[in-house]
Parts: C-alpha cells; sequence; structure tokens
C-alpha cells in the first residue's frame, strides 16, 4: 500500500494529446445530456397529448431506461476498463430490482 | 500517499480517482453501495406501484387528481442539469483545474438546493390540499418513496458542501481526488432514481 | 501502537479493543459478541423445551412463551449465527487472500459497533415493558395489533444491526475483489473465501428490502402510516414479501459461509486436496444467484395463486442441484484421503448426513401440495432446525475448534472437544429428529402448550431431553475455552499439521500487520505448494521487505453508533406523546451524522510501520516458535 502511487509527469504532446482527448470526451457528455433532455421532453409531451394509455407506458418506460442507459455509460462511465466486476454487480443489484418490482404488480394479491 | 505532495496539471495521474489503493477501494465499494442502493429504491418503488391510489373507503386522493407536470417537469430539467453541471466539475478535477471544478460545484450545489425547495414547496403544497403522510396507504407510499430521494438530495448537497469546504485551501491531491469523483457518482445515481420517479410517479400517475 | 497494548492493564486493553479497526480483534469481538447472544438464545432455547416437556404445562405464561420463541428466532440468527460467520471471516478471510486487512478498517469497526449497540437495544426489550412477540418473521397483520413496545425494539434494532451487516458484506467484497495478494486469482481462493465473497453479495442484495420492510413497520407503528393497515388500504402481503426476499438469502447467507468452512476442513483433515473445486465454486455461485428466486415458498398457503406456486416450487426444487453437487464433492474429498478424526473433522462428517436430512425435507416443503400440509406444523420447526444447527451451528463449533489456534495462538483441548462434540451431535438429533413425526401428528409451531390426550407427550419428553443434551455440550466447550485459556499452551504456525491456505504459512495469532511481505501465490493451495516443495518459510513474496502502512485506530465507530441507539429511543417511545422524544431522536442522529462528519473533515492518512521494527518483530516471532 504505501508504494502504489508511481509519478508520471507528461511530456508537452502527451499533455495536449490528454487535454484534446479530454474536451472531446466532454462533448460526447453534452450530447448524451441534450439527449437525456429531448427524451424527458418526449415523456413529458407524450403524456400532455393524451395519447391512449396503453401506448404511453411503454413508451416513457422505454425512455426512462434509456436515460439510465446514458447516465450509467456516459456520466457515470460503468464502461470503463476494469469495470466489469462493478458492473456485474450492477446489474444483479438491477435484476434484483426488477424482480421485486414485478412480483409487487402481479402476486401481492390484493 | 503523501498528503501534502502537489500536483501540477502535468504530473496529474489520468484516473485520479483510483491512483491510491484508497481510491480502488473506494470506488468499488461505492459502486456496491449503489447496487445496494438500488435494491432499496426497487423496494421503494415496488410498494408505491403496489399502494398507489388505495386508501380508506372515501379517500378522495388520486394520483390523477393531484400530481401537476409543470411544476415536475421544472424539478426534472433542474436536476438534469445539475447531472451535467458535475460532468463539468469532474471534467474539471480530471484536468487539476481546482477553481473550476469548485466552481461547477457550487452550480451543482445551486440547482441541488433549487430542486430541494421546489420539492419541499410542493409536499407543502399537497399536505395543505389535506393529503398528509398519515392520510392513506397511497399517501404513506408516495411521500416515503419521493421524501428517500430527497433525503438522499439533502444528504448530497451537504456532502458537496463539505467537501467544498474542507478543501477549499489545499487543492486537488490524490488524497481528496475519489471523494470528490464518488460525489459526483452519487449525484449521477440520484439523477438516475429521479428519471424513474418521475415517470413512473408523475407521468403513469397523470394517465391514470 | 496497536502492538505494544498487550501489557497494559485492563482499562487500555479494552479502550485498544474499543478503537480499534484490526479484523482479528474486531474477529474477536464479533465472537464475544456473538457467543454471548448465542448463550442467550440457547437460554430461551432451553425455556421452550422446558415449557413444552410435558402436557398443560405452566412454566411459562402464554404470552411470555411468545416472547420466548420470538427472541430465541431473532436472537439466534440475526445476533448469534451471523456475527459468528461474521467473525471468522473477519479473521481468516484477509489472512487466506494474503492481505494485510480488509478494504475499510474504519467500516469494519463501524459495522460489529452498529451489530452489537442493535443487538443490545433490541435484548433491553426484556427490561423496558416486554420483548417482541410476533414470531421472528413478525408478520404484520400480527406485528401491528402487539401492543407492547416490543415489537418497535425488534425493528429499530433490527435497523440498527442490520445496517451494520450491509456495510460488512461491501467491505468483504471489496477486500476480496481488490486486495488479493498478487497470483491469488479467483480460482486460486480458498473456498471459505469464495464462499464468504457469495455470502457477502447475498448481504448487499437481500439486507435492503428487510430495511425497508423494517422501516414500513416502524413508520407505521410509531409515526402513523399505513402500509400494512388494510383499513387505510394498505397490504400485509407487502411485508411478506419483502421480509421473504430478504430471508430466503439470509439463509444461504447462513449457511455458504458454513459450507466453506467445512470444505476447508474436509481439504485439511483428509489431506487432500479439494475434489472437484470448480464444481464447488460454481456450486457456490449458482446457490446465490437461486437465492433470489425462491422466496415465496415460504408463503405457498398464502394464496398467491397456482401460478405463482407452481414457478416457485420448481425453482426451490432446483436447488437442490448444486447443493447436492457439492455433498458429492465433499464425498469425495474424503474418499481415499488419509483422514484424520481431529474434532472439527468430527463436525465436518457429522454435518453431511444431518444436512441431508433436511435439505430432503426442504424439498418435500418444495412441493406446494404438500406444504399446504406441513405449513406452521414441527415439521418445519424440524426442517429448519435441521439446516441451520445440523448445518450452520455445527460449521460455527468447528471453525471454532478448527481456527482457534489461529486467532488465540492456543489449541482447544481435543478430548473435551469431542465430548462436546458427541454431546451435542446426539443431543441434536434427539431433540430434532423426532419433532419431524410431531409434526406429521399434527403438532403446530408457536403454540405455548397441548393437551394430555393429544398423543404428544412422549415425543415432546424425548425432544426436551435431547436439549439438555445440547446445553451440556455447550457447557463443556464453554469450560473447553476457560482451560485453555487459562494453560495457555502457544502453538506455532500450522498447529494441526496440514494447513493448506495461507493463514496457516504465518504465526499464530498473526502479527498485527499480518503479512511482513505480501505472499506471491502460486496456486490453489499456496502454503501446501510451498511446504511440498521444501520452503521453510512457507511462502515466496511478492515484494521485499519495506515499510508498510497500517491505518489508525478510531473511537468514531462507537460513538455513531451509539448515536443511533439514542435516536432509536426517542422514535420507540413517540407514539406515546412524551415530550422528549423528539429532541430525543434529533439529539441521537446529531451524533450520529455529526461523528460522521468530523470522520470526513479529519484527515485519517494512517501510519507506517518501519522496516526495522519488522525484521525485530520477525525474529522475536522465531524464537516465539520454538518455545
Amino acid at each position: 500500500m504505501a508504494h502504489d502511487v508511481h509519478e508520471h509527469v507528461r511530456t508537452k504532446e502527451e499533455y495536449e494529446y490528454v487535454r484534446r482527448q479530454r474536451a472531446q470526451e466532454m462533448r460526447h457528455m453534452l450530447t448524451s445530456f441534450a439527449m437525456m433532455i429531448f427524451l424527458t421532453l418526449i415523456a413529458f409531451t407524450a403524456v400532455a397529448a393524451g395519447f391512449s394509455t396503453y401506448l404511453i407506458v411503454p413508451i416513457i418506460l422505454l425512455l426512462a431506461a434509456i436515460q439510465v442507459v446514458l447516465q450509467l455509460y456516459h456520466f457515470m462511465h460503468l464502461s470503463n476498463k476494469g469495470s466489469g466486476t462493478i458492473a456485474f454487480f450492477m446489474f444483479s443489484g438491477m435484476f434484483v430490482a426488477f424482480i421485486v418490482i414485478l412480483t409487487f404488480v402481479t402476486i401481492i394479491w390484493w | 500517499m503523501d498528503i501534502n505532495k502537489k500536483y501540477t496539471p502535468h504530473s496529474w495521474p489520468d484516473h485520479p480517482e483510483t491512483a491510491t489503493m484508497e481510491g480502488k477501494n473506494k470506488f468499488v465499494g461505492f459502486w456496491l453501495l449503489l447496487a445496494a442502493e438500488s435494491v432499496t429504491f426497487a423496494s421503494l418503488f415496488a410498494t408505491y406501484l403496489a399502494l398507489k391510489d388505495k386508501g380508506p373507503s372515501g379517500m378522495e386522493f388520486t394520483a390523477a387528481g393531484l400530481f401537476e407536470l409543470p411544476l415536475v417537469f421544472a424539478m426534472t430539467m433542474i436536476l438534469l442539469t445539475s447531472s451535467l453541471t458535475s460532468v463539468y466539475a469532474m471534467y474539471h478535477m480530471k484536468n487539476h483545474n481546482f477553481k473550476s471544478m469548485q466552481a461547477w460545484l457550487a452550480v451543482t450545489v445551486l440547482l441541488g438546493a433549487t430542486f430541494l425547495g421546489l420539492e419541499i414547496y410542493e409536499f407543502n403544497h399537497y399536505v395543505h390540499l389535506g393529503f398528509g403522510y398519515t392520510n392513506s396507504a397511497f399517501s404513506s407510499a408516495f411521500y416515503t418513496l419521493v421524501g428517500t430521494h430527497g433525503a438522499h438530495v439533502l444528504f448530497g448537497l451537504g456532502w458537496f458542501i463539505a467537501l467544498m469546504v474542507r478543501n477549499a485551501k489545499r487543492g486537488l491531491n490524490t488524497y481528496n481526488a475519489p471523494k470528490f469523483f464518488l460525489v459526483s457518482l452519487y449525484w449521477h445515481f440520484i439523477d438516475v432514481v429521479w428519471v424513474f420517479i418521475f415517470t413512473v410517479v408523475y407521468l403513469m400517475g397523470v394517465i391514470g | 501502537m496497536s502492538s505494544n497494548a498487550q501489557k497494559s492493564g485492563f482499562g487500555a486493553t479494552i479502550w485498544d479493543y474499543m478503537t480499534s479497526v484490526d479484523h482479528k480483534k474486531i474477529a474477536i469481538l464479533y465472537l464475544m459478541s456473538g457467543g454471548l447472544f448465542f448463550l442467550i438464545g440457547g437460554i430461551e432455547a432451553m425455556m421452550i423445551r422446558i415449557q413444552l416437556m410435558k402436557a398443560g404445562n405452566d412454566f411459562l405464561s402464554a404470552g411470555t412463551y411468545n416472547e420466548v420463541l420470538t427472541m430465541h428466532g431473532t436472537t439466534m440468527i440475526f445476533l448469534a449465527a451471523m456475527p459468528l460467520l461474521l467473525g471468522f471471516m473477519n479473521a481468516i478471510m484477509p489472512l487466506q487472500i494474503g492481505a494485510r486487512d480488509v478494504a475499510f478498517p474504519f467500516l469494519n469497526s463501524l459495522g460489529f459497533w452498529l451489530f452489537f449497540f442493535g443487538g443490545v437495544f433490541l435484548n433491553l426489550s426484556w427490561f423496558l415493558g416486554g420483548a417482541p412477540d410476533a414470531g421472528w418473521t413478525n408478520y404484520a397483520s400480527l406485528a401491528l395489533a402487539s401492543e407492547s413496545h416490543g415489537i418497535d425494539f425488534y425493528s429499530l434494532g433490527l435497523t440498527i444491526s442490520g445496517f451494520g451487516t450491509l456495510i460488512s458484506g461491501i467491505n468483504f467484497l471489496v477486500t476480496i475483489i481488490n486486495m488479493r495478494a498478487p497470483g491469488m486469482t479467483y480460482m486460486r481462493m480458498p473456498l471459505f473465501t469464495w464462499t464468504t465473497f457469495v455470502a457477502s453479495a447475498l448481504i448487499l442484495l437481500a439486507f435492503p428490502p428487510l430495511t425497508i420492510a423494517i422501516f414500513f413497520m416502524v413508520f407505521d407503528r410509531l409515526f402513523g402510516s399505513h402500509f400494512f393497515d388494510v383499513a387505510a388500504g394498505g397490504n400485509t402481503i407487502i411485508w411478506e414479501h419483502l421480509f421473504w426476499i430478504f430471508g430466503h438469502p439470509e439463509v444461504y447467507i447462513l449457511i455458504l459461509p458454513a459450507f466453506g468452512i467445512f470444505s476447508e476442513i474436509f481439504a485439511i483433515f483428509s489431506r487432500k486436496r479439494l475434489f472437484g473445486y470448480t464444481a464447488l465454486v460454481f456450486a457456490t455461485i449458482l446457490i446465490g444467484f437461486y437465492g433470489f428466486m425462491v422466496w415465496a415458498h415460504h408463503m405457498f398457503t398464502v394464496g398467491l395463486g397456482p401460478t405463482a406456486n407452481a414457478i416457485f416450487a420448481l425453482a426451490t426444487m432446483i436447488i437442490a442441484v448444486p447443493t447436492g453437487v457439492k455433498i458429492f464433492n465433499w464425498l469425495l474429498t474424503i474418499w481415499g484421503g488419509s483422514v484424520s478424526f481431529a474434532t472439527p473433522m468430527l463436525y465436518a462428517v457429522g454435518f453431511i448426513p444431518s444436512f441431508v436430512a433436511g435439505g430432503v425435507t426442504g424439498v418435500m416443503q418444495a412441493m406446494a401440495p404438500l406444504d399446504y400440509q406441513l405449513h406452521d406444523s414441527y415439521f418445519i420447526v424440524a426442517h429448519f432446525h435441521y439446516v441451520i444447527v445440523g448445518g450452520v451451528v455445527l460449521a460455527i463449533f468447528a471453525a471454532t475448534h478448527l481456527y482457534w489456534p489461529k486467532m488465540f495462538g492456543t489449541m482447544l483441548s481435543e478430548k473435551l472437544g469431542k465430548v462436546t462434540f458427541w454431546l451435542f451431535f446426539i443431543g441434536f438429533h434427539l431433540t430434532f429428529f423426532i419433532q419431524h413425526f410431531l409434526g406429521l401428528m399434527g403438532m403446530p409451531r408457536r403454540v405455548y402448550t397441548f393437551g394430555a390426550d393429544q398423543g404428544w407427550d412422549l415425543f415432546n419428553a424425548i425432544s426436551s431431553a435431547g436439549a439438555i443434551f445440547m446445553a451440556l455440550g455447550v457447557i463443556i466447550l464453554l469450560v473447553n475455552v476457560i482451560m485453555t485459556t487459562v494453560k495457555n499452551e502457544r502453538v506455532g504456525n500450522d498447529p494441526w499439521g496440514d494447513g493448506r491456505t495461507l493463514e496457516w504459512a504465518i504465526p499464530s495469532p498473526p502479527p498485527f500487520y499480518n503479512f511482513a511481505q505480501t505472499p506471491l501465490v502460486r496456486g490453489l493451495d499456496t502454503y501446501w505448494i510451498e511446504k511440498m516443495e521444501g520452503n521453510k518459510e512457507g511462502m515466496i513474496y511478492a515484494e521485499p521487505l519495506g515499510d508498510i502502512h497500517m491505518p489508525n485506530n478510531s473511537f468514531i465507530p462507537v460513538v455513531m453508533s451509539f448515536g443511533l441507539f439514542v435516536a432509536s429511543f426517542g422514535a420507540l417511545y413517540h407514539p406515546d406523546d412524551l415530550p422528549w422524544t423528539v429532541p430525543v431522536i434529533v439529539l441521537g442522529l446529531l451524533i450520529t451524522f455529526g461523528s460522521m462528519l468530523l470522520r470526513s473533515l479529519k484527515d485519517d492518512l494512517g501510519f507506517h510501520v518501519h522496516k526495522e521494527d519488522l525484521i525485530k518483530d520477525r525474529e522475536g516471532v522465531k524464537t516465539d516458535g520454538h518455545q
């Protein structure tokens, strides 16, 4: 534990390269954000427009799911190298979450 | 790990949040906590769905009659934007630009506080209509789900502020970088939960 | 820092343990408090058996009996079995993977103190107006009607200790993911580490539903919400679902580490590599995975409908497959081995038939139509005691004998150990085997007495007689512990002589930094490989001797847990319209969150153990080893 920080000082070229890469990544983030706003708008508009419930519910749930994927993979970097284990646990958590919700909308016995 | 070590943008590691063993542990541990939080919120969502519009006989409140979309839309936009501003903060953290990071974190905190203010206003409004916590099974489930999210927002704000104040004078190092990174992860997770809340509680509530 | 505390006085030792973040000391704390709660739960069990030893007995009143049976179940599951297993995980798992401590030493301490204060809070109910009396499952329809504060002690106490368990689970997961020594790949991890890993994953995903369910219970009873109140639109089945979504994985949280302990024992005392290591690992993962899809088999008689019952019945039966795989692997490990029947091995061999019996009755109950007959009868009581006592408790006793020298540096008496085993084993079967028949004869569980005309007298008397044997076994174990501690004959690194994994390559007890140099792992059963190649040191090293970074002790975990303990009293008396309840809640939460903030603001960078001290230590240890 004592010797886990090994310092690496970048050359000017490396530094410029990393900066450019990060700036580009940030532009991707902005695109994701624009998409999230757009998806939210669609969801709210669809409800406000008053289409049939059976049409709207699956659509807005799908939009929510896409937004979550954008958050997890773009904003939270779940796809980064070395994130395999945590992704496994996160998806296990979502699996259990899904089962719980499925149960409570089907066999809650009312 | 030497806390007094000064970094420059050139010597700042590519992944400062996982540059130390402590950072790696915190990173993995926090994601595991988020997995547990997913199940926590799933239990709350499931209960809400089971108890939606359920109350004592003659209860006048239903989701369709109660919720108003404009306010929720504003809250959603504010929270989504705060998610982006925290991304900006992390962008500057990775570039070892402490001042800009603090500035974007401050914006995030302001947006989060606005969100929380609107939520308190909303709850207050419902309570004045007579839809209190003890009104019905529906009201209990609604306030517990949305309130738990609100409590998370409050905790996140406190966390942001504590970190900003504590580190204001000493800048970024590999000791506090993981802390800033985790609170931003936490903030995104809060946003993820809200996406489901506005979809499942409010949008699906309004259409009945 | 913590290394020179041994020579100081009693108060200093207490302080050292209260502030320690060393996984080995926390393990001892878990063992002591888990052992204490085990004795309390055992006394409650004896009271149950005394009450039921003859028809129409009036040793306990009906109300008291309900409290005793509730506290027996709750104490044994949450405050005895789990902490004892967490204790062994803490003591052994970091050593097995070659780590100097767990990933979050501070959180490790916090997890223990939360559990401890939660357990104390729950047991204070005996003195403050009555214990919980709705069974350990605390079904909402019954619990909401309970008039004393007992149920509130249950919900608040388990909330606190549940947080502690969740924290420990995350901690172990991160430790195993990040802190393995070089060369220790996942498929080279000892089986006890593997089962710790899977059990911790189950803790991670199973405790949140319980926490939420208990929160609902707290709000319903104390703050006027209506989650379970049918008259106000609530739904009492929500509790049952959330409880069992937690409750079934909980069974695996208990039994998987037990499997891990027995896997270690079979390999050590058969002097053979574990048969089918890979199959055992995948069976463990599979059991963990299925564990989340079978909970409704506890609710067959609720009326979920034939479709749901059929799905959950099938899923339940499937679990028998990986469990069967494990049983055969253990049998084949023994087969052809050079078996020595030391005390741990006796427990392991006794475990196989006992657990198989419990498993088979489990498959019987998986058949929903038959379960309608068996539900809430003594057959169920017999079944789960066969699984929990025949599996988990035997494993805890076995691990106590196996790891005692590693944790305390001295060996428990083998002679007394064997006496304990035989008394306990015979007593266990005497008590519970006959309860199967009581169940089939129609005796319902959780009734405080029965009539002389029902024909259950003899079998209940036999069952109660068996309980005396179990109690004697436990008393002799205590005597064994005291005698061993007094004698204090020190032992070397590998007291059983056949240790296979890394923990046996280092001194007993290990120095507080465990490994002076991080080991390099070259295969499964690391220490065995090195022994076979004639390596006197027992391991090869992945790094040169250098300074070691260790975490500081901290008193904050105790304060943080104490805050929740205080807040719980405020919440508990909140519905009684007392003026002080809200201030007490606020005060308690301020203590907790204040200490959390303090922890966050105060830099805690740990300290370094210097190379020279390590060399000194090592020489000291060498002379110790020759004593």
